[in-house]
């Protein structure tokens, strides 16, 4: 169902042969290569620290690559000089764990900051924001259930309401894909279920790709169509939810033996004799 | 192996004490400073202070005289500190690790602050007078210069606490700098800011007088010149004046806060 190679058209995001190193130890990101079609619900899971942010990050160039490319319908991330780099970003939205809202503002301020991207820049410095735009984030303030907290302050708002707004923020900015870090790591079963839910919505009626990095393996196999299972900066694991047997699960979460023997030997004796009884 | 953490720190808080002993026994060793001498002379401080210093009827007909110093001190540092605090904050835009522009500017930046912090104001009056002479813009650059130091500084770092993630999330979007700076930067770090410049106002009035004193200016100069004729009731009118109107800033400024926070 989920197979690139089923379909005639260009995939939307290729990604091939990618490395990052953050410094010299031990590479963040190792020889990553998968592709996404339009419109493809992607969750990406695997152990803290396994590579997941980065990888995100690659993509709008939050993070530059150190090796190999990145290619967003058909052209070269790497290759983009400033102004294409912010057209770029402006296509692709993004959601943070922490939300990453400005606190003091209004929901509504926080939704129009989407649009930043698409504006000339004395209209973003004096904040000017035409009818039509204003009316678009109205819409999707109401579609998102905050039209009873449109003029508040966002530090006033719960976390699965903030999250709301950060998807409002991206919405606005009518992206062809949405990266989501972490979204629902911050946020009770509750609201993580709404802010999944929302997603899903928006990824089907609006044909919106979606990247989504995961902690709960069980919430990636309920909403995705794909899963990418990262492991120490490699990609383990590529395939439909279907496939991920509770055996891959366990590789995908598997931690290397490298990460063990970085740990002096008498404490990771002392932690497993704590964990047998 | 691992080391029995307690012990380590134990040993650090011995150390710190140890060193912090013997720094002050050798200063005051160096220094030949007595210290029972220091101690009773404080006492002798006060009772002198009650006999002598304090307001008359005779100064009290001199306050209209010291209220109008006060009050071109006063004026002088506000000034002084707003005019810094709009220079301090292009500098801590320039200077903060999440709105660089990039690292050299960004040192460049941060080592201006620190230059200018790091001169005493006393030094800052005693440079400019030889440029300026005995006049009120002396006083006013040299409250100047140090609210420019000390205001990019805290700036600096009001913008690193404040907005690193909506920066992130803004870069994100694809917005320009400048949206950046104004719609995220700005109103997430401008209470804290300005509470550093009420702050620095505070400070200033204080400092003023000091370099009024310098300077032949404004009510410090009133207070050396009232001190050294020997106007003691006059001179400790001075200070009640000073202490008064800091507090009536404070309080003011405490509001201010409040309701912006």
């Amino acid at each position: 169902m989920t197979r690139v190679s089923q379909v005639p058209s260009p995939p939307q995001l290729e990604i091939s042969h990618v490395v990052k190193n953050y410094d010299r130890a031990k590479p963040a990101l190792n020889d990553v290569s998968f592709s996404v079609r339009k419109g493809e619900f992607v969750a990406v899971i695997g152990p803290s620290g396994a590579g997941k942010s980065t990888l995100l990050r690659c993509i709008n160039r939050m993070t530059e690559v150190s090796g190999g490319e990145v290619r967003f319908e058909g052209v070269s991330v790497g290759r983009l000089d400033r102004n294409e780099l912010k057209r770029l970003r402006s296509k692709i939205g993004m959601i943070f764990q922490h939300y990453n809202l400005v606190d003091r503002l209004t929901v509504i301020e926080n939704v129009l900051h989407g649009r930043l991207g698409s504006k000339s820049t004395l209209d973003g410095v004096l904040g000017r924001y035409s009818r039509d735009e204003k009316q678009q984030a109205m819409d999707v303030i109401t579609m998102l259930g905050l039209s009873d907290h449109v003029y508040q302050r966002c530090d006033r708002l719960s976390g699965g309401e903030k999250q709301r707004v950060g998807i409002g923020r991206a919405l606005v900015q009518d992206p062809k894909m949405i990266l989501c870090d972490e979204p629902i790591a911050s946020l009770d079963p509750n609201a993580s279920r709404i802010i999944m839910d929302h997603l899903k919505t928006f990824a089907r009626t609006m044909q919106i790709t979606l990247i989504v990095n995961l902690h709960q393996v069980e919430v990636a196999l309920k909403y995705s169509d794909r899963i990418l299972g990262i492991n120490n900066g490699r990609l383990v694991f590529d395939g439909g939810p279907e496939e991920l047997s509770s055996e891959r699960i366990s590789q995908i979460y598997e931690t290397e033996i490298v990460a063990h023997e970085e740990l002096p030997r008498p404490e990771r004796v002392g932690l497993r004799a704590r964990y047998a009884n | 192996m691992p080391t029995d953490i307690f012990v380590k720190r134990r040993n650090d808080s011995l150390i710190f004490f140890a060193a912090l002993g013997a720094l002050t026994v050798g200063s005051i060793v160096i220094t030949k400073y007595d210290l029972i001498a220091g101690f009773t002379s404080i006492g002798k401080a006060l009772v002198w202070g009650a006999i002598n210093f304090y307001p008359n009827a005779h100064a009290l007909t001199r306050l209209p005289d010291i209220l109008e110093k006060l009050w071109e001190t006063v004026l002088m540092s506000v000034a002084s500190t707003t005019v810094a605090a709009i220079f301090a904050a292009l500098l801590a835009m320039v200077g903060s690790r999440t709105t660089r522009i990039n690292s050299f500017f960004s040192v460049i930046a941060r080592g201006l602050a620190s230059v200018f912090r790091n001169i005493p104001l006393v030094a800052w009056a005693m440079i400019l007078m030889l440029a300026f002479s005995q006049s009120l813009l002396t006083g006013y650059l040299a409250l100047f210069f140090g609210s420019l130091g000390f205001l990019t500084r805290a700036f600096i770092e009001t913008v690193d606490e404040a907005s690193i993630h909506a920066v992130e999330a803004l870069r994100a979007t694809g917005a320009s700098y400048s949206s950046i700076i104004l719609q995220a930067v700005l109103p997430s770090s401008l209470p804290q800011m300005i509470s550093w410049l009420l702050f620095m106002i505070d400070t200033n009035i204080r400092d003023a007088t000091l370099v009024g004193l310098l300077t032949g200016t404004g009510v410090g100069f009133s207070f050396d010149l009232y001190y050294k004729n020997f106007h003691f009731h006059e001179a400790s009118l001075v200070v009640i004046a000073i202490v008064i109107t800091i507090m009536t800033i404070e309080m003011i400024s405490n509001y201010i806060r409040r309701i912006i926070l």
